[in-house]
């Protein structure tokens, strides 16, 4: 029996064989490139996608784990008012340098967000520490999420 | 260089349709140099960003700028175009007198148009640029154009980031494509001796193909996932020569003048010169350490390879196509004509990393299965594993004291090259310098740079003090055949440099019992110099006083002594678990006539979270069996639950020339943690990084 998921509000019967970490079904069998693989091993947050509301990594995971879930990627986030804002504030606040954190970041940050509205700063570094930056855009992207929090 | 290379006008800028292409060998790496070059060309001619398009960065095409680094790309590309850009606002304006009556001086350029005052006369500034003869030469002594208030534009791309649509090479997808993965040998000594024959019938079984050139060993195969299973379970199938294993070597230890090739620096060059003797008893002695660290790019280095059977294309995020270029073709005995590279976005690489790499590894897999792409990505664990780091470096600091100043400085820098990428030069520079060439049938042996003599280059870089000192005596120390192979990071000598000259300046400055700014404004004559730390005076006299637990150090470099000047405070707390917490940055910076403000900013701030990441938490380690520090647990970086808050003050004054700014602030960053602790806890810090345990050990040492 194949898998199903429910990813950005569209079902997919999923041919990948079970094992496959949820990342590599989103990016080769559906062709959903936003979401970022940068270590494989739930280290650094490039791929994290929100599993019913909450934010997940999906770069170790098999798919099988999943199977029922609700998925929103980076290319659903806009669906909610509160993604639509976050992705707005990154923008405004230009809290990227690559861009390659940003996806997961993007992602995090709407999960955050969704969960509470208001999030304190230390909520905040909490919820966005186990994401790696490596061109150093932190202050930005924290100034995001006070914006996208306070509009 | 780029202008004597690519003299003409339609070098930099030719007509695309409606739009105007800017043609540039600088790519982007999360720097945003085509933000800048878009923002010239608006400020030159007057032209709205949608009417601005950008060339693919390709060999061949693209015009040849070595490679993108050493913060050069504003003033060599930045240059280029906005000269260009000049030369055909001039010859636009008397082409429209000459066509359609009036004056050079009636005429002006209007969001994209050339218009005549007091007329509804307005001409297409595309459709006149194609009456322009094509071999227009630029004209390098045309004055840059007052810049307007046009509105900066927003940075390129970040639309499609937020969105997840901008595409990485790491992305590409193309139809029949295969993917590849390396299987790595455990150390750089190890050498293939024998695959279990039955690890690869069951992979060649599953529709996948082994690639093996001695003892490079990749998979590859139509399922990405599959791959990855695959060059894991063949990794386990095979045995490998140790070779003697890893050289558990101390390399602090061989940080010293027997080991070394020696040269005096004099005005930031070294020289072939016998080295003065080293001062007699100094008032104050000092030596400051950094170890091997690594770009630890976010994304491990890929590339996509297809081989047509006598054609190689490649995408690759190097920072130099053409350089690489000619070592690829050496090593693959084609000519340059027959590989064309073309450059894709990967994520930040802060330097040399995998990139160069992977794109030749791509090549070697792509040609052992013509007619496919390949797209090769390295694991996490070969990124951090086999990148060519930041090289460990030494710099002794000695000081004569008089009458509350400097008198004497003596500086010895000590580092193995910095010089790692594959540029083209004798005994076969290039392939030696590419990774899978060690371990290839016809191996080659790890190249051995002969010393960097450029001014201000490798590890000499910044080791000049800004200062007025009478007397300096600084010596360049270059130390071969150490563990690991090593490149340019972000800055090269420059951060270890810094962070021992501003930490002895410190150092003077409590000896000399004079606070840390009018102490260095006393050895300052530059008014820029002098004014930058008046005004980062002023900021810091508008903060609360810092708390018992808290401490505030100083630090100011101008890169390459001859870029941007940056003065900073960094105030931090050492909580009792000597953790060091960024509480506070206040920076100053002056970068001359300034192209793109935010992106200025932001490249001064990401420069102060990277500075601060290798500061307090980076070090490579390795053991016999091969390097240990190969994931983000074992080889730690700042993260979000230590970012200070950065207050970015930008001295602007557009009669000075623009200059580079991307590898500003690191340096000062490091040496004002370093005095930061020290305002804090009473312990100079001597070696990177400053972890609880190497505070809690110089608390014991004390």
């Amino acid at each position: 029996m194949s898998l199903r998921l429910t990813i950005n509000g569209t079902r997919h019967e999923i041919l990948s064989e079970p094992d496959t970490p949820l990342i590599y079904v989103l990016r080769d069998e559906l062709k959903l490139k936003g979401t970022k693989l940068g270590c494989g091993l739930e280290q650094c947050g490039a791929c994290a996608v929100m599993i019913d509301g909450k934010v997940a990594l999906s770069c170790a995971t098999p798919v099988e784990v999943f199977d029922g879930q609700e998925i929103t990627t980076i290319e659903g986030i806009a669906d909610t008012e509160i993604g639509k804002r976050v992705q707005q504030a990154f923008i405004a606040q230009t809290a990227a340098q690559c861009g390659y954190c940003t996806s997961g970041l993007v992602v995090a940050a709407t999960a955050l967000l969704s969960e509470t509205p208001f999030p304190d700063d230390a909520t905040t570094s909490t919820a966005l520490t186990p994401h790696l930056c490596r061109c150093g855009s932190h202050p930005r992207v924290l100034r995001a999420v006070k914006e996208a929090a306070a509009t | 260089m780029s202008l004597d290379a690519h003299p003409r006008v339609t070098d930099w800028i030719t007509m695309d349709g409606e739009r105007l292409l800017v043609h540039t060998g600088k790519v982007d790496i999360g720097q945003r140099i085509s933000n800048a070059l878009l923002r010239i060309v608006q400020e030159e001619l007057a032209v709205p960003p949608s009417k601005v398009g950008f060339a693919p960065v390709r060999t061949g095409t693209a015009p040849d700028e070595g490679i993108t680094s050493g913060s050069n790309s504003i003033e060599q590309s930045g240059r280029a175009v906005a000269l260009a850009a000049a030369t055909l606002r001039k010859h636009l304006l008397c082409l429209a007198a000459t066509q359609h009556g009036g004056d050079y001086s009636d005429w002006s350029l209007v969001d994209g148009y050339v218009h005549r005052a007091g007329t509804n006369l307005r001409i297409a500034l595309t459709d006149l640029a194609r009456a322009l003869p094509f071999d227009l030469l630029v004209d390098v002594t045309l004055p840059r154009h007052v810049p307007d208030s046009a509105p900066v534009p927003a940075m390129r791309g970040i639309t499609k980031m937020v969105e997840g649509r901008f595409t990485y090479v790491h992305d590409l997808d193309l139809p029949g494509m295969w993917h590849a993965r390396r299987v790595s040998p455990p150390h750089t000594k190890a050498t293939l001796r024998e695959i279990d024959q039955t690890a690869i019938d069951r992979i060649t079984a599953n529709g996948m193909r082994i690639i093996r050139d001695g003892s490079f060993l990749a998979v590859a195969g139509p399922s990405e996932w599959n791959v990855v299973k695959a060059a894991s379970s063949l990794g386990l199938a095979c045995t490998w020569n140790s070779g003697g294993g890893l050289p558990e070597t101390d390399v602090f230890a061989r940080f010293t003048t027997e080991h070394a090739q020696r040269f005096p620096v004099i005005s930031g060059t070294p020289q072939k010169a016998p080295v003065p003797d080293p001062l007699l008893a100094p008032d104050l002695s000092a030596r400051f350490e950094r170890p091997y660290q690594m770009h630890g790019a976010l994304a491990p280095s890929a590339a996509l390879a297809e081989w047509t059977g006598d054609r190689l294309f490649l995408k690759s995020h190097s920072q130099g196509i053409y350089p690489l270029r000619e070592a690829i073709a050496d090593s693959l005995d084609l000519s340059p004509e027959q590989v064309e590279i073309t450059h894709v976005p990967g994520s930040g690489c802060y330097g040399h990393n995998g990139a160069d790499d992977t794109a030749f590894e791509a090549a070697l897999i792509a040609m052992a299965h013509p007619d496919t792409p390949v797209l090769l990505k390295w694991s996490r664990e070969d990124e951090h594993a086999w990148e060519p780091y930041a090289p460990a470096m030494a710099v002794q600091v000695d000081a004569m004291l008089t009458d509350g100043r400097i008198t004497t400085l003596s500086a010895e820098t000590y580092s193995d090259t910095h010089r790692g990428r594959p540029r083209p030069g004798p005994n076969r520079a290039g392939p030696a310098k590419l990774l899978a060439n060690r371990f290839r049938t016809d191996a080659l042996a790890p190249y051995v740079s002969p010393p960097n003599m450029g001014t201000h280059a490798g590890m000499h870089r910044n080791l000049d003090p800004i200062y007025d000192i009478t007397e300096t005596r600084l010596v360049k120390n270059l130390v071969q055949g150490l563990p690991h192979r090593t490149s340019a990071m972000r800055c090269l000598g420059a951060v270890t440099n810094i962070f021992a000259l501003e930490s002895m300046m410190d150092k003077a400055a409590r000896s000399a019992g004079i606070d840390p700014i009018t102490f260095r404004r006393a050895h300052l004559s530059d008014t820029r110099a002098i004014a930058l730390l008046d005004e980062l005076e002023r900021r810091l006299a508008t903060l609360p006083t810092l708390a018992d637990d808290m401490g505030r150090g100083i630090a100011y470099a101008q890169y390459k002594n001859a870029m941007t000047r940056v003065g900073l405070a960094v105030d931090l707390t050492v909580t009792d678990a000597a953790k060091v917490i960024l509480n506070r940055v206040t920076l100053v910076a002056d970068a001359g006539r300034v192209i793109d403000p935010d992106g200025l900013v932001a490249q001064l701030e990401g420069g102060v979270m990277q500075a601060a990441s290798w500061a307090l938490y980076e070090e490579v380690t390795w053991d016999r069996d091969g390097i240990t520090s190969r994931d983000w647990d074992s080889y730690p970086v700042i993260r979000f639950d230590n970012v200070p808050d950065i207050d970015v003050t930008v001295l602007t004054d557009n009669s000075h020339r623009s200059v580079g700014a991307g590898e500003a602030s690191p340096g000062p960053t490091v040496a004002a943690i370093a005095n930061a602790i020290f305002a804090a806890t009473g312990l100079r810090l001597q070696r990177m990084p400053f972890t609880p345990n190497t505070i809690t050990q110089a608390a014991f040492d004390l």
